[in-house]
């Protein structure tokens, strides 16, 4: 029985939009090899949900619903899923490459002694009928094609690179509920959660993102007055995280948030690599920089040549006088 | 008493210099020196501060190119007590599989270890996989993406970690691994005289000859890889508008056309 299965990540009873891109995605590849879409759910209360699954592409669902499952654990999330995936001996299988698919599909990619390829942007089926898995290499500067020569082939998605998906109220699918062995004391205890998110970037529609070229820390809060104004989040590069001006939730780049705005105003950014790697794909990127020769007006859209202390209070300014705010 | 907790590093390539070769596939290592995963900084630094407050040894473990040794003697000049060089042509071309296996098998070999600590990714392999890999290899629990040490003791450790829609306090019994981002500490600088002892220490070189009685030969390197990378390129930069706007007027013409694009509706 082969298939493609398609991780379901929930939070407190709610599906991680990727989830859906994912099962979108999947539906295509599924049907480009002649075989059936799956979806995998794991949780507690979240049988009412699975149906959410099935408007988005999945033929079955297999839910796997106890308090055990209430929070994640890599390895009892790992156990219930490679044995599914023993049973069903799918063709591959996705995960989000969010914290949570990125700390689980490694274990699951072990567990079933097969390959996995982190952070894809595309899963493509080529002439030959082989899986490819599309993945940014080196702080993005150049994509790889892999292959993976066992199965299942094993993949974490981004968040956001897909075409958003489309829920079909109509689409009938199977719910299968299933009563899975449950491992009771996996050495990991999830005691309570700390904190939120301050942003959840990932998400954001309009970022106004600063960096080196603030001079203090409390002028943070001129970027968070135009990002209010034009409904957006405070972005960062990582030297203000760094210096401890505003919180890790804020950075962009390689080791920070991916992003892909509407619109990116880069505000005394340069433009490195590692700040690229995060933002380049926004739709609209707009630099706002001293210097003329700085990396990032060769990504830009729109690009000011100035000094952010001069060019932003005007552009507040502006903004207010058009009745925004 | 005290632990005896584990570093994997990694030699990279200095990212900022190196030139890929779009031909072969694969990074041209001669185009830059090497040095040790910025991530794994973290690593070390968060191993060391528990052998400073518990006492016990700190090993790190780094798998490459006999050239790897340097990344090995900078882990010795922040405070680790003893490294191991894995370095054999059959380690060679391996994808994250094959190196978390090889890395679980040395592992082992080492006998009893109560805590492995692993950077939150690799500046050229990105991937953030072989942490959790070896975990699984090991039979062991992980916590990723660890942000902060709360507590050690002899038999378990208290984190907090983004699950992804938060931070979370999650304790784990040992022996287990977590794996640390940026934010857990800040490295310290070996001084001098950290450097020097490093120059001189000793560092045992394993080839795939001393893990046999742990280790299936097969699943090391390229042999044991199973994900080939097919063909490389470099992406199309999308096509930006690149228009400029300087002066007094500078920011109407933004306003104007960011209007135009349906930013401000
Ligand atoms: C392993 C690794 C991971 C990394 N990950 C990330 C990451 O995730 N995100 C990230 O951002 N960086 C990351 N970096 C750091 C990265 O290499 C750069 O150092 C960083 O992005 C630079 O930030 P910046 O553009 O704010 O600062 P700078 O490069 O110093 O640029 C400041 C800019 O501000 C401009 N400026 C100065 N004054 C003014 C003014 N008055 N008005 C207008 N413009 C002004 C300057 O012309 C300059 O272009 C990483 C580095 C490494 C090694």
């Amino acid at each position: 029985m082969a298939g493609v299965i398609v991780f379901a990540e929930q939070h407190g009873g709610e599906i991680h939009p990727v989830s859906f891109e994912l099962l979108s995605k999947g539906r295509e590849v599924a049907d480009r090899l002649g075989v059936e879409l799956y979806s995998v759910l794991l949780g507690y209360n979240v049988k009412n949900i699975a149906s959410e699954l099935i408007y988005y592409g999945a033929d079955r669902v297999y839910v796997f619903d106890n308090p055990l499952l209430e929070v994640f654990d890599p390895v009892r999330y790992k156990h219930i899923i490679a044995s599914l995936a023993i049973r069903k001996k799918p063709e591959l299988i996705l995960f989000g490459a969010t914290p949570l698919g990125r700390s689980l599909a490694p274990r699951v990619a072990v567990a079933l002694n097969t390959g996995l390829t982190a952070d894809c942007i595309d899963i493509r089926v080529d002439e030959e009928g082989d899986i490819v898995q599309v993945r940014p290499a080196f702080t993005g500067n150049i994509i790889a094609y892999i292959k993976t020569r066992t199965r299942p082939v094993i993949a974490t998605v981004r968040y956001r690179v897909m075409k958003p998906p489309r829920r079909d109220l109509e689409r009938r699918g199977e719910i299968i509920v299933e009563e899975a062995e449950v491992l009771e004391d996996t050495g990991i205890k999830v005691l309570k959660k700390v904190r939120d998110k301050e942003v959840r970037l990932a998400d954001s529609e309009i970022i106004v993102a600063c960096g080196r070229g603030l001079r203090r820390p409390e002028d943070i809060r001129m970027i968070e007055e135009l990002a209010r104004l034009l409904g957006g989040e405070v972005g960062a590069s990582r030297p203000l995280v760094d210096e401890g001006w505003i919180s890790r939730d804020h950075q962009i780049g390689f080791s920070g948030n991916v992003v892909k705005p509407r619109l990116y105003i880069a505000c005394g950014i340069s433009g490195s690599p590692q700040h690229l790697a995060g933002m380049r794909d926004s739709e609209v990127i707009v630099a706002i920089n001293i210097d003329p020769s700085a990396p990032i007006f060769r990504v830009s859209d729109y690009g000011v040549i100035g000094d952010l202390y001069e060019v932003i209070p005007k552009l507040i300014e502006k903004l207010r006088s058009m009745g925004r705010g | 008493m005290g632990l005896h907790v584990i570093v994997p590093v990694k030699y990279v390539p200095d990212i900022e210099k190196v030139r890929f070769d779009v031909k072969s596939g694969r990074i041209d290592r001669s185009s830059a020196p090497g040095e040790i995963n910025p991530f794994d900084l973290n690593a070390l630094e968060a191993a060391v501060r528990i052998k400073e407050k518990l006492g016990g040894t700190v090993t790190a473990i780094s798998m490459g190119p006999p050239q790897a040794e340097s990344a090995l003697r900078d882990a010795l000049a922040r405070g680790v007590d003893r490294a191991i060089l894995l370095t054999d042509k059959r380690f060679a071309g391996a994808d994250t599989l094959a190196t978390s296996y090889t890395l679980a098998c040395a592992i082992r070999k080492l006998g009893s270890f109560d805590l492995i600590i692993c950077g939150e990714k690799t500046v050229d392999g990105d991937t953030g996989q072989v942490g959790p890999e070896i975990a699984e290899h090991l039979g062991i629990p992980h916590i990723a993406y660890v942000s902060e040490i709360r507590e050690v003791s002899n038999d378990r450790i208290l984190v907090v970690s983004d699950l992804g829609d938060g931070y979370y306090l999650v304790e784990m019994k040992l022996p287990g691994l977590i794996a640390v981002t940026k934010d857990i500490n800040v490295p310290r600088l070996p001084t001098l005289r950290d450097k020097l002892r490093a120059r001189k220490a000793i560092i045992e070189v394993w080839s795939a000859d001393e893990l046999v009685d742990v280790a299936d030969v097969s699943r090391f390197g390229y042999v044991g890889s199973p994900t080939i990378v097919h063909r490389v390129f470099f992406p199309s930069e999308r096509g930006r508008k690149a228009i400029i706007f300087r002066g007094v007027d500078a920011v109407d013409k933004l306003v104007e056309v960011l209007i135009e694009e349906g930013l401000l509706g």
